[in-house]
């Protein structure tokens, strides 16, 4: 009997970036229109029904559980963002909120077996840009151009490579360190896959039974909770980077 | 695969393993400071919220050059540079 080639498991192993689904050139820059760009309006979608579902019918009396959630989603946020960055700092939550929900669901997709959005470095970039630009609007902000400037020569001129460089190296380390760990995480899973069904074969067994349960522990610690808490550190570093860039907060 | 490839494929193996040594330092960095974090909880359990979420990001932050090597680990294993 013929076993159908879903049941046989992975034979080979192969690691790779996302999908190219078209390119096309403008100017002579190619630009490729990736799996990501879907998951993405995927993830946008879903969290576009998840906000609409759960505010429909919003009531002062006998509220139901729906907006229960969505009352402690927002208060949870506001608090994070009121307890980290301080009270003039409020108007940060919509970004914060924003960026927090794009990452867990962006990664949480790995769990229905699509490429996790996260693991894609584009993404963690374009969203450390983001903070850069904010860090940066905020020094500019509260110095002037003349204070973010001359903030480079601080506390000597002869500083001014290193101080380049840090700037620099900010969002680079925000984006590399959660593309790392989504990524690598992903990666760790098609190995652990991959070395099962090796294992099941080695077995005698044509069908990969070991590959059933088992992954599942590590998939808790690789895909649940190391993507909360790459979502929260996002938001949490980008939350101290911003106010570390005002003024010290006087008590008001 | 001729000799050349099979020199470079091993080159990369072994560049891939050496750069996972960098692991050793977030693994001593955040054990200590997981280490103060209980301290630090035992003496005042009242400000356990505060602490785990600090020590969390700290332990993120302490990472980062672990997930560095990771990385470069990753590169040379599967999409293989220098061949």
């Amino acid at each position: 009997m013929a076993i159908p080639k879903f049941l046989t498991g992975s034979e080979e192993l192969s690691v790779s970036g996302p999908k190219i689904i078209t390119s096309f050139q403008i100017g002579g820059v190619t630009i490729n229109f990736t799996e990501t760009i879907v998951l993405e309006w995927l993830v946008m979608a879903v969290i576009l029904f998840t906000a609409w579902f759960l505010t429909r019918n919003m009531k002062v009396k006998g509220i139901s559980k729906r907006q229960v959630l969505a009352e402690w989603a927002v208060e949870a946020l506001t608090n994070l963002v009121r307890d980290t960055m301080g009270k003039r700092w409020l108007k940060f939550t919509p970004y914060i909120a924003t960026v927090f929900s794009f990452s867990i669901f962006g990664s949480l997709l790995s769990l229905t077996g699509l490429r996790a959005v996260t693991s894609d470095f584009s993404v963690l970039v374009s969203w450390a840009f983001i903070t850069f630009v904010l860090i940066t609007a905020t020094k500019i902000r509260f110095g002037g151009v003349g204070g973010y400037l001359k903030g480079f020569l601080d506390p000597v001129p002869v500083m001014l490579p290193l101080n380049i460089l840090s700037e620099v190296a900010t969002p680079t380390a925000l984006a590399l360190r959660h593309f790392g760990n989504i990524a690598g995480g992903g990666v760790i899973m098609a190995l652990i896959y991959y070395g099962l069904t090796g294992a099941s074969h080695a077995l005698g067994l044509d069908i990969p039974i070991l590959t059933v349960g088992i992954p599942a522990v590590f998939s808790l610690y690789f895909d649940l909770f190391s993507d909360f808490m790459q979502a929260f550190i996002f938001c949490m570093l980008t939350m101290v980077f911003i106010s570390n860039a005002g003024p010290a907060e006087d008590e008001t | 695969m001729d000799m050349t490839e099979a020199i470079v494929f091993a080159g990369s193996a072994i560049g891939a393993g050496l750069a996972m040594i960098a692991g050793i330092g977030p693994g001593i960095g955040e054990g200590y400071a997981v280490g103060k974090a209980c301290e630090a909880i035992a003496r005042q359990p009242e400000a356990s919220g505060a602490v785990t979420r600090t020590m969390f990001v700290g332990c993120a932050v302490a990472e980062s050059t672990g997930i560095y090597g990771l990385i470069i680990a990753l590169l040379l294993m599967f999409l293989k540079p220098f061949t």
